[in-house]
């Protein structure tokens, strides 16, 4: 009998790795077709308003543009759900940069300059763009993040934060954030008769097909979505966008393939982003720290289009025991760009704020920050009252201590000096729900001993083609080479999005139980594959329905090093140290670039990135990646990755959690931490730019003359 | 219709030869006219190094410059790097320290590493080069490596695993 090296856990090289070394990996513009055209958008230059004129005149006068698209010509399109994909179907205008027209010319150059050259007249109307925490169109919204209540009430936080020995109140901002994948949204679609297909740059392919068929009326089987290299999303190619959509009308409208490529000063308007927030958080303890009292109460806003609410204060519901506690929502409607997903949407600024706070209660009560998160331990989730199915925050806290050298860290504030840089360390908690999506498989074995195990899953990034070939060769009991699994299309079975952090486990669910059952049946037919071949199919409704109730959620600890230079106000990042405990691990290798892409973007998020409202002319400011600044490789240090050895059968076939989103989970309070730790001075409102360091800087100098 | 203009220069060692819009960038004409998708766009502005190539041995943002003035020139794309079956040494190191995720970054990275190397075993100093540092080729550390990678930026944030695939490389 041969046995074969489980490969689940070990660190298998990304299977798509030398396509994507050698240039050869195709992204969404990047397939070579035949009489293509190319298509350039023109984003509306008013805030809120009705376009009352599209003279396209000059743009046509050149025999290189095939067509100029507005709400006067461009094809109807039907509803859907999402207000946002409803492109040049209106001469009404939400917000600025949303699309007003579209040029589509036989060359790129030739469409850019079209696009130039059409001249769009408004009636502008008065816009509203700036949120404030008393802003009069504040509501409650129904619910958060489909399905998540709005607000939780425990106890009676009113009476006992009032009697509290210590008490916290502290107002957080976190600003507008842009995902900016590295490849922009993207797309080229081709008709064929009424088959449609699109090469497009998304998180799931299956959620696209679906989409585009609805909008333009076509059965679901017309479609054809491939998506099979994604040059990242980080949730904003979470769902259809509507550069997809612009790109197939246009390709109907010419009768030729189109290729759409948004310009990157166009995405911040139209494919979604992180929305600000300002959230207040109350804590009422003991002089032990022990908390007895925790509001978190959230405002943000949405668009006129709808868009998603973020859900921050759902975090306080899963940390910390508190027995009177409030979390609440408050959205209000502006005429901005629609906001959406961005890594880890809810628990990413939420705690920020959160850990903000405890780290500002670990002082006020002379606790050690890591001391004061041990004490807060619950027993089980503080909202459901749901046993957790796993939770080692505690032992991430212990492991990143030592791995730190936390105990060597003087706790006093601006305590230690390198000549003019002051130095200091802090550390955060992270969390991230277990999310399993709904998805399908096949597993094909073929008479020559070959398997291919078909499923629509997407592979942003995260070597999700790779740990899932690792699962197949796994369940069926053979080696790597012998499977080939195919992602990337909407042709294979339905699959979830890459979102969420629930690709492997959606995925990997029934492509293991599809195996699992190949396997057995080749077994009972003595190993003989008959000459057709043997097909299983394998969906997971019905076992997601059988799940026991559990909290499910992944924990971590995070540290950080900064340096503060006293005569800029710059703060940089020395190091970061992360310990994770994530269920299994499936593939070391990748599983560390995911966690350290994550840090590496909540280290972006605490220093650099944030983008400002334009209360005149209703837009977002910083726009490109000159003015957005994203970390750039001098900006990232040393970052060190650690998991516990975490074994929880309540999760999937696999005993995984997911690890995409939990890594920008907490960072930025760690570094605020530190660089209070550092400084004294307690940056509530991120970025943490020089320009809000140095005031405060520069007024503890002249307070202590040294 | 834009002026057109003729030029020739030579891609990956091949003559290649078209009749261009005066408004065509060098990464356009590869990625439109020549067909080598490898390098990308990321932004079309200079901003992210996606497009990065080796013009004449040094690398350029291909997105700034525009086809026309390239007569004459040797551009070498991450397709021309490997040879055959063989790839390059950058291209090894970055499979082996898995640095890249989604890789699109990856051509533009790849490039500027090589011409990183090159530059620094010249001597050129960077930013970060001691002042009192010797004539001849400069170590590169990982401040230098951060340094001079940092005109290529990776949303997914793999720069810990690039500066250890362009050290292992460059010693
Ligand atoms: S595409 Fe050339 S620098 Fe970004
Ligand atoms: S690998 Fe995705 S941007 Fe660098």
């Amino acid at each position: 009998m041969t046995t074969t090296r489980p490969l689940l856990g070990s660190p298998m090289t990304r299977l798509e790795g030398r396509e994507k070394v050698t240039g050869t990996a195709r992204y969404a513009v990047d397939y070579p077709v035949d009489r293509v055209a190319y298509a350039w958008p023109v984003p509306a230059a008013v805030a809120r308003g009705e376009i009352t004129a599209v003279d396209a005149t000059a743009a046509l006068a050149d025999p290189a543009v095939l067509a100029v698209l507005s709400y006067e010509n461009a094809p109807r399109l039907h509803d859907t759900d999402d207000r946002t994909l409803a492109v040049l179907q209106s001469p009404h205008i939400a917000h600025r940069g949303q699309f007003a027209a579209l040029a589509v010319a036989t060359s790129l150059e030739a469409a850019r300059g079209a696009a130039a050259a059409i001249r769009v007249a408004y009636a502008p109307e008065p816009h509203d763009v700036i949120l404030t925490r008393d802003h009069p169109g504040l509501y409650k919204p129904d619910e958060v993040d489909e399905g998540m209540p709005t607000d939780r009430e425990h106890g009676d936080f009113d009476t006992v934060y009032a009697r509290a020995q210590v008490r916290l109140d502290a107002v957080y901002e976190t600003p507008p954030l842009h995902n900016h994948p590295l490849e922009p949204h993207a797309a080229t679609a081709m008709w064929d008769g009424d088959d449609l297909t699109v090469y497009d740059s998304n998180q799931g392919a299956t959620a696209v097909q679906h989409v585009l068929a609805e909008l333009f009326g076509l059965a679901t089987g017309k479609i054809h979505v491939i998506n099979e290299h994604v040059g990242g999303g980080f949730g904003s190619k979470g769902t259809a966008r509507p550069h997809v959509v612009l790109a197939a009308m246009a390709a109907r409208v010419v009768r030729r393939p189109v290729k759409l490529a948004l310009p990157r000063n166009q995405l911040a308007a139209v494919t979604g982003h992180r929305s600000p927030t300002i959230q207040r958080i109350r804590i009422g303890a003991d002089t032990e720290g022990h908390v007895q009292a925790l509001a978190h109460e959230v405002t943000t806003q949405i668009s006129a289009l709808d868009g998603f609410v973020e859900p921050a204060a759902v975090v306080s519901r899963v940390m910390y025991a508190a027995p009177n506690s409030r979390t609440t929502h408050r959205v209000t409607r502006l005429d901005v760009p629609t906001p959406s997903w961005m890594r880890a949407p809810g628990e990413c600024p939420g705690m920020f704020a959160l850990e903000s706070a405890m780290d500002e209660l670990a002082i006020a009560c002379g606790v050690d920050p890591i001391e004061l998160r041990v004490r807060n331990e619950p027993t089980v989730e503080p909202d459901s009252g749901l046993p957790f199915s796993s939770r080692h925050l505690v032992e991430c806290l212990r492991e990143g201590t030592r791995r730190f050298g936390w105990h060597d860290r003087d706790p006093r504030i601006a305590g230690k000096h390198e000549g003019r840089l002051l130095i200091g360390s802090g550390v955060a908690a992270s969390t991230y729900p277990v999310y399993v999506m709904a998805s399908h498989a096949e597993a094909h074995a073929g008479p020559d001993g070959s398997y291919e195990v078909h499923v629509s899953a997407s592979d942003i990034g995260t070597g999700a083609r790779t740990v899932l070939t690792q699962i197949a060769a796994d369940a069926l009991g053979v080696p790597l080479d012998r499977v080939r699994v195919r992602v990337g299309s909407s042709d294979l079975p339905p699959a979830s999005v890459a979102g969420a952090s629930s690709g492997t486990a959606s995925w990997g669910w029934p492509v293991h139980k599809a195996c699992t059952e190949l396997r057995q049946r080749l077994e009972a037919l003595g190993h003989s594959v008959p000459e057709q071949g043997l097909t299983v199919a394998a969906d997971i409704a019905e076992d997601l329905d059988d799940r026991e109730d559990y909290a499910r959620h992944a924990f971590g600890a995070q540290f950080a090093e900064v340096q503060v230079d006293t005569v800029t106000g710059e703060t940089r990042v020395r190091r970061l140290l992360g310990v994770f405990a994530a269920g299994r691990i499936l593939n070391p290798r990748t599983a560390r670039s995911q966690f350290i892409g994550g840090m590496t973007m909540g280290l972006g998020m605490a220093l650099l990135e944030g983008s400002t409202m334009d209360p005149a002319f209703g837009d977002y400011a910083e726009r490109d990646l000159a003015s957005y600044h994203v970390p750039a490789c001098a900006d990232v240090p040393e970052i060190d990755v650690h998991w516990i050895e975490e074994e929880d059968p309540q999760l999937n076939p696999m005993g995984s959690k997911g690890i995409g989103e939990i890594g920008i989970v907490g960072t930025a309070a760690a570094i605020a931490n530190a660089v209070h730790h550092a400084t004294g001075v307690r940056i509530r409102a991120l970025p943490i730019h020089p320009a809000v360091l140095m005031p405060p800087l520069a007024g503890a100098r002249q307070a202590s003359p040294s | 219709m834009g002026a057109m203009t003729a030029v020739t220069l030579h891609i990956n060692g091949e003559r290649f030869s078209r009749e261009l819009d005066n408004r065509t960038t060098l990464l356009d004409l590869l990625r439109e006219h020549a067909h080598l998708s490898g390098a990308k766009k990321g932004c079309d502005h200079g901003q992210c190094g996606a497009c990065t190539v080796l013009l004449d041995g040094r690398r350029v943002n291909a997105c700034l410059l525009l086809a026309v003035s390239m007569d004459g020139t040797d551009v070498t794309t991450i397709e021309g790097l490997s040879d055959g079956n063989a790839l390059h040494p950058l291209q090894q190191a970055f499979l082996d320290h898995d640095a890249f995720q989604c890789g699109f970054c990856t051509p533009g990275q790849i490039c500027s590493a090589v011409a990183a190397i090159a530059e620094a075993r010249a001597g050129w100093p960077s930013v970060v080069t001691a002042q009192d540092e010797p004539e001849g080729p400069v170590e590169l550390t990982a401040p230098e490596v951060r340094e001079r990678m940092s005109g290529n930026l990776c949303r997914c944030g793999a720069y810990v695993n690039i500066v250890s695939a362009v050290r292992e490389v460059a010693r």
